[in-house]
């Protein structure tokens, strides 16, 4: 009885952390130019601050992936896991834009049986396969999520839409960004123009400062911001869609895309 | 003294019709820190759209084992963005070795490589300075192609340029 307490405790826990608003998660390069092929190290971290290494680390383990400008996959190095960040190096071997991503996508499902609460974690097929016929209850939550970033060696290259999830689709390249140039990023969401979103932006160093100073945009019909970063420094993009999933309407779906953006000195 | 004379040389090598071309002067002031490091630097020309028309020098440490050196040409910010980062290094005639604190003079030649021919139009003369553990900073002189008659602009940086001189002779 004990053991069943503590895995449902520890279920619950990993169901609500996705769903939990109140952190900040993300990727942070040691740089995001490069003129010559070399290493970059990652910090990955949830916080309560941006970019502030306060909270928890990013768990980065199945779902990280790199890949380089001609989409081969490059696995990262010397992943460590501490109390407060996870750390991993990225070999940059060959120049062009590579994409660094923690991608999660699951269904949470929790229903009755016999009076019992039950709950999972999985896939739609696993789900669908665990559930009994007799569940009473049934709540089913769609969630996907995506933290990224992003480094060029040489000359910033074209990134490819990934086609699953809430993503960024750059219209202007994440590393050709300027003070003081407008710059503007089109949301796509399972491949399609994502048009219900909320998109935020928050530059780096709250601590260092009293307001949150939080840039709220709305994309147009096209699924675009339009946005001109005043200062160059390290920005935090965040993207939540939330709604009936297409794929069931007794389904909600919440989906979430985070970048880290380095905004260079004209 | 030394500016006098500096400036009679400019005259002498001015006066003679030689072929049409453009010399530039950049003084890299000495900077008294412990850990001082030659600056990168690079020299370009660039069209009223900032697209590049030239590479015309760039000044990184080219002597570092594995091609190290090209490490921090990103530094050069704006040349970076304009230029360095389609530019594959070394270039022939463009790239050379960093350089001392004082008074250096770059000569190009319409025509020839790397100024080459230069349509007739508005041009900007770029030069730009990124110093190890110390600053960066950019001189900007604008100017019109062809000359008319021999003519000198100038400018004078505050901290990683001292002074720069264009001299455009027709």
């Amino acid at each position: 009885m004990i053991k069943h307490r503590i895995a449902l405790a520890a279920l619950t826990a990993t169901l609500a952390a996705p769903l939990a608003q109140a952190h900040e998660t993300w990727l942070v390069p040691s740089s995001t130019v490069l003129s010559s092929n070399g290493y970059v190290t990652v910090d990955a971290a949830v916080s309560n601050q941006v970019f502030h290494f306060n909270y928890r680390p990013l768990s980065v383990g199945q779902s990280l992936s790199i890949l380089a400008a001609d989409g081969s996959a490059v696995q990262a190095e010397n992943l460590v896991q501490g109390q407060l960040r996870s750390v991993f190096d990225v070999k940059l071997d060959a120049p062009g834009t590579y994409r660094i991503a923690v991608a999660n996508a699951a269904v949470m499902a929790s229903w009755k049986e016999n009076g019992q609460p039950k709950r999972m974690r999985g896939t739609q097929a696993e789900i669908a396969e665990k559930v009994p016929a007799g569940a009473t209850d049934l709540v089913l939550r769609e969630n996907a999520t995506r933290i990224e970033t992003f480094v060029t060696v040489g000359s910033p290259t074209e990134l490819k839409p990934v086609g699953e999830g809430l993503e960024m689709v750059p219209v202007t390249h994440p590393n050709d960004l300027y003070a003081g140039e407008e710059v503007s990023f089109a949301f796509h969401a399972n491949g399609q123009v994502a048009g219900q979103l909320k998109v935020a932006i928050v530059e780096g160093g709250t601590r260092y400062r009293d307001q949150l100073d939080k840039v709220e945009l709305l994309p147009d019909e096209q699924g675009r911001i339009r946005h001109t970063f005043a200062r160059p420094g390290l920005y935090y993009l965040n993207a939540v869609m939330t709604g009936k999933s297409p794929s069931n309407p007794d389904m909600e779906r919440r989906m979430a895309y985070t970048a880290t953006l380095e905004v260079l000195p004209q | 003294m030394h500016k006098t004379v500096l400036l009679a040389l400019g005259l002498l090598v001015a006066a003679p019709a030689l072929s049409a071309g453009i010399e530039v002067d950049i003084e890299l002031p000495r900077i008294d820190v412990a850990d001082y490091r030659r600056p990168y630097v690079a020299v370009w020309l660039e069209r009223p759209d900032n697209s590049v028309a030239a590479n015309l020098a760039v000044w990184y440490d080219v002597k570092m084992r594995n091609g190290e050196g090209t490490k921090w040409l990103k530094d050069i910010r704006q040349w970076w963005r304009r230029a360095g980062r389609d530019m594959q290094v070394p270039v022939d005639g463009v790239t050379s070795a960093t350089r001392h604190p004082g008074a250096h003079r770059l000569a190009f030649t319409a025509g020839d490589a790397p100024l080459g021919e230069l349509a007739a139009g508005s041009y900007r003369l770029v030069v730009e300075a990124s110093r190890e553990h110390g600053g960066r900073e950019v001189l900007t002189l604008p100017f019109d192609w062809p000359p008319r008659e021999a003519v000198v602009r100038e400018a004078r940086g505050e901290r990683e340029l001292g002074k720069v001189a264009v001299h455009l002779k027709p």
